[in-house]
């Protein structure tokens, strides 16, 4: 399981095993939605904004 | 030789139910290529690229990327799960009542308006409660019980100001006492596949709104009424929500065509994500 640093509370986080390029964690700590960039290494960004034609 | 079949997936996250469907393409040894619509670019002068898929699966989140996508894909000449017609009336509450009415498959009353005036006109004369929906958006966002007149003149000036220009077609539909559920249907193809219950307290019964999942029986008449609604769309990969209305029975509420099935899968116990790669394969297939 590798850790990255959420880039707003700079708490550390796990990322499980299986995670992929895209996927969208949340911080544990506060809350923010963070996707992840890259597996090796691992790296997230602040996720982008809910738009208004999203949905399914 | 055969040659090997080439799938596309777009897609804007990958959320769980990306994950199952990349696992599932996996598991099938397909040979496919992960689209993010954030990265994609097209030059219209040169297809080449895109032709080399023998369908497109698409899990766009924004309705917009993946609506111009498919219509580019299939000018192209590119057979995609769904088509870009589907998309077009899926994704518009409007559109999609239209296609419903011009087939007389049962639906809540609805009424459109494009301005503030004519559409307090219509509500008024609709009666009180009315829910007002934007024609493009999900996931229960922005819907509006209106109890009255007071309520309608402020919603229907804060969405012509505050809004952009889609929120000027006003869908208004008529609020329906259900009872705390709806159900979701997955229609994939000819078969009706699974359906849920979703239950909540609350008048949105989503699941991105906190509804909780119950498996629903498919029943003969869940089954006519979603093979129904799904061949008035165009067919193809769909979730369909029925809503049991107190006086007219089980009526179609919207169907969507990039549905969301994380509750659903484990749910029913059913491989969605495998089903929909199969169907996408033989669409693939048909084409090849």
């Amino acid at each position: 399981m590798s850790a990255v640093t959420c880039p707003e509370c700079e708490a550390q986080i796990g990322l499980d095993d299986g995670t992929e390029v895209g996927e969208i964690i949340v911080c544990s700590d506060c809350g923010v939605d963070l996707e992840v960039i890259a597996i090796d290494p691992a790296a997230v960004q602040l996720a982008p904004m809910e738009q208004e034609d999203w949905g399914e | 030789m055969q040659r090997r079949l080439k799938i596309g997936v777009l897609y804007s996250r990958v959320r769980v139910e990306e994950k199952w469907i990349f696992a599932a393409l996996e598991k099938r040894g397909i040979d496919y290529d992960r689209l993010d619509d954030r990265a994609i670019h097209f030059d219209l002068n040169d297809p080449k690229p895109w032709q080399q898929y023998d369908a497109v699966l698409e899990r766009s989140i924004s309705y917009n990327a993946g609506l111009y996508t498919l219509r580019l894909l299939n000018a192209f000449g590119v057979p995609t799960v769904n088509t870009a017609s589907v998309a077009e009336i899926c994704g518009d509450k409007l559109m999609t009542s239209a296609a419903l009415a011009r087939d007389g498959v049962p639906q809540p009353h609805n009424a459109t308006a494009f301005t503030p005036e004519a559409a307090l006109a219509a509500i008024e004369a609709f009666g009180y409660p009315v829910v007002l929906k934007p024609v493009v958006g999900s996931w229960g966002r922005l819907l509006a019980k209106v109890n009255d007149r007071d309520a309608a003149e402020a919603v229907l000036e804060h969405k012509s100001t505050l809004g952009s220009v889609q929120h000027s077609v006003f869908y208004i539909q008529e609020y329906i006492e259900k009872p705390g559920r709806d159900i979701r249907a997955i229609v994939i193809g000819e078969r009706v596949l699974t359906a849920m219950y979703r239950k909540s307290e609350h008048w949105i019964t989503n699941t991105a709104r906190g509804g909780e999942g119950e498996l629903c029986p498919i029943t003969p008449e869940i089954e006519e009424l979603c093979l129904r609604a799904a061949k008035s769309m165009g067919g193809g990969v769909l979730a369909v929500d029925l809503v049991e209305h107190p006086e007219k029975g089980l009526v179609v509420n919207e169907i969507n065509h990039t549905m969301e099935f994380h509750t659903m899968q484990p749910v029913s116990g059913i491989d969605i994500a495998g089903e929909i790669v199969e169907y996408t394969v033989s669409v693939a297939k048909e084409y090849a």
